[in-house]
């Protein structure tokens, strides 16, 4: 058993067996094979080995002719692993008693080789680790051959465990097999992140390496809540997290008969409960579950995955589906905000900054065509509910005007053209960059409402960067300057008489719900699937009773002295909500 | 027949993977069993994989043991391989 530490990203609990993603994205496609098949497989090995073995020879002689003998020691070497008496006993020994597959006991042989290699002391054998996974793949591509499983073609559930998954990967991949994903890289905000909230499913990052430790088809359990992976668990530790999956299906059983409740305190004060969305399928998940609206419509997964930009119809089609399924609950569709850790477009430079760089707003602003497309599908969308349009990453007075202007601009253009849209539509904008709440007076005289987006605003007040391991901890929503801006933000919105929203991860965080209310919010979205937990507690306390929260918390000098006290508030009213 | 010789590895780079092959090749000529033995470490002497566990970098003591009927012929070629660094004679059997 291996126990990993990463950072947890989307909540829950899987076991299942792993799809590893490395840069060919093999899948193993079965691990055990039936009694009567063993002579055939064992056949099929051997094919395989002789395949491997002539693709080797092949290799070594051009190398030979090209470049000398010396240069085609190595394939040399290859071949003389491949006919390892050693290796060849182990593989029969596991697919004719243990009933392992050939790719499967391919895989986890020559892993277990590597990782001896890789652990080896000096790193003096470490780069021969690198000779047994080539070897690896050859065999495994002989051995799959033309029956090679695409990965957008899966047929059982699996626990995705990739390097880094890349937007083209995930959009390739069956979501409906999907059952968890780890990367080993990434940080919060990542898009693995972002689409495993949206699929509702755990999801960790930033492991640091391990994907030589693992092979396709090996029981894997994903601790989304603790941030944990476990590698070979043993059989205790899968039946006390199969207990904990269990547990988690009865509760969310109960709350869900919350459905149909609204989201009001004890002492009758309606808060508004809006979802966030990446694709347009999440409003079943909102739905499902009662919210009030769609506070955060995320748009990126149009330009994510597909090669060509899309084009108005792209947009218009999904914005149109979500807001007639909403049926006159209000959308908040949020412009593109790419850049930094969402995509490295092509034809953009490697920013030494990205997060200071080009991205959201600013790239919209800087291809105004490619803003305009978008725009124009919002406002035709908005003819058919109550749409509402975000800009994200304002910093300046000049970028929202501009950004406003654009958008007249547009109005204007379908004006001309007699397509149907809201004059009226309303125009909102999000506070995380700090320069804005510092001018926050200004700012709500320009909008129509604010939503605060405290994943960026966190990291720029901060100055930390989420994805970096070494920093990672001091980026926390439990800071008082963090507090501090957020209540900055809902007393000038209350001034000047705009609504304020919430929907950065810290909204949908149990622990912050009292807090929140304590300092004025009454509007929050949250992932669909923290809507049930976020509305019990809202149900289960009063604004004073908040109040006196955010009294407190506000005298409290350090994150995680807030941290711990919220934890102790929240005890005291739904213990079940504290791990 | 059991026959057993300690050489010190002395090429540079140690028995790497190349090394270890012509080794490996060298050794299933014979008929006798060939194991390295490293410390507490003992391997079969036909195996690459097993051979390159031993990460036996220059200047590792190791003891060739041999067993069988060429036992003795054995250990003397896979001795000389190591002791004149692996030089590229014509050691291929094919």
């Amino acid at each position: 058993m291996q126990k990993l530490q990463g950072i947890a990203v989307s909540p829950g609990v899987a076991i299942g067996e792993a799809l590893v993603m490395d840069n060919e994205g093999f899948r193993i496609p079965r691990r055990f094979l039936a009694r009567d098949a063993v002579e055939n497989e064992l056949d099929r090995l051997s094919l395989a080995f002789n395949a491997a073995a002539g693709e080797i020879e092949h290799n070594r002689d051009a190398v030979s002719r090209e470049l000398g003998k010396e240069y085609a020691a190595i394939f040399e070497a290859h071949l003389q692993m491949l006919r390892d008496p050693r290796l060849r006993g182990e593989l029969e020994q596991m697919v004719r008693e243990r009933h392992y597959s050939p790719e499967y006991a391919v895989s986890r042989t020559l892993r277990r080789y590597a990782k001896v290699f890789q652990s080896l002391d000096s790193g003096y054998m470490a780069e021969r680790a690198n000779d047994i996974f080539d070897i690896e793949k050859r065999l495994l591509r002989n051995l799959l051959g033309r029956r090679r499983e695409q990965i957008s073609n899966l047929t059982s559930p699996v626990l995705v465990l990739a390097h880094n998954l890349t937007p083209s990967e995930t959009a390739n991949l069956d979501r409906r097999f999907v059952r968890g994903f780890v990367t080993e890289t990434g940080g919060a905000g990542s898009h693995t992140a972002i689409v495993a909230e949206g699929l509702e499913i755990p999801a960790v990052v930033g492991t640091g390496p391990f994907l030589t430790d693992v092979s396709g088809g090996d029981v894997v359990i994903i601790d989304g809540d603790q941030g944990l992976v476990i590698l070979h668990p043993d059989e205790e530790t899968i039946a006390r997290y199969r207990h904990e999956v269990e547990q988690r299906r009865t509760m969310a059983a109960r709350l869900e008969s919350l459905r149909d409740l609204p989201a009001e305190t004890q002492d009758g004060v309606r808060v508004q409960l809006d979802g966030n969305i990446e694709f347009p399928h999440e409003v079943r998940h909102c739905l499902e579950r009662g919210a009030d609206g769609i506070g955060l419509y995320r748009t990126e997964f149009l330009y994510l995955g597909a090669d060509v930009e899309p084009d108005e119809e792209a947009h218009f089609n999904a914005y149109a589906e979500v807001v007639q399924a909403m049926g006159g609950r209000p959308v908040v569709i949020r412009t593109l905000d790419l850049g930094a850790d969402k995509l490295s477009s092509p034809g953009l430079d490697i920013e030494r900054n990205p997060f200071l760089g080009l991205r959201s707003i600013r790239i919209s602003l800087r291809n105004t065509e490619l803003f305009r497309t978008q725009l124009r599908a919002i406002l035709r969308a908005s003819a058919l509910g109550d749409v509402r349009v975000m800009f994200p990453l304002i910093s300046t007075m000049l970028e929202l005007r501009q950004a406003k202007m654009v958008l007249a601009d547009v109005m204007e253009d379908l004006e001309e053209h007699g397509r149907p849209f809201n004059r009226e539509l309303k125009i909102g904008m999000m506070v995380e960059v700090p320069s804005v709440v510092i001018m926050i007076d200004q700012f709500v005289e320009e909008v129509d409402f604010l939503s605060i987006g405290t994943n960026d605003l966190i990291q720029y007040t901060l100055a930390v960067d989420r994805s970096n391991k070494d920093v990672a901890s001091l980026y926390t929503a439990s800071d008082p300057a963090i507090l501090k801006l957020i209540e900055l933000s809902v007393q000038a919105a209350g001034r000047r008489g705009i609504p304020v929203n919430l929907c950065g991860q810290m909204s949908g965080n149990p622990l912050y719900t009292m807090l929140l209310l304590g300092l004025g919010l009454r509007q929050m979205s949250v992932p669909p699937s923290a809507i049930p937990e976020i509305k019990k507690i809202c149900r289960s306390v009063t604004i004073a009773q908040c109040e006196a929260v955010a009294a407190r918390a506000r005298r409290l000098e350090h994150a995680r002295d807030v941290k711990r006290y919220l934890k102790e508030e929240l005890k005291q009213v739904l213990p079940e909500l504290v791990g | 027949m059991m026959a057993s010789r300690t050489v010190v590895v002395t090429n540079p780079q140690g028995l790497h993977a190349r090394p270890a092959d012509l080794f490996v090749k060298l050794a299933t000529r014979f008929a006798s069993k060939v194991e390295l033995v490293k410390g507490q470490e003992r391997v079969d002497g036909k195996s690459i994989l097993a051979i390159l566990t031993l990460a036996a970098v220059a200047g590792t003591r190791l003891s060739i043991e041999v067993d069988g009927p060429d036992a003795e012929q054995a250990l003397d070629a896979l001795a000389k391989l190591i002791e004149q660094n692996f030089a590229e004679e014509e050691n291929h059997p094919s």
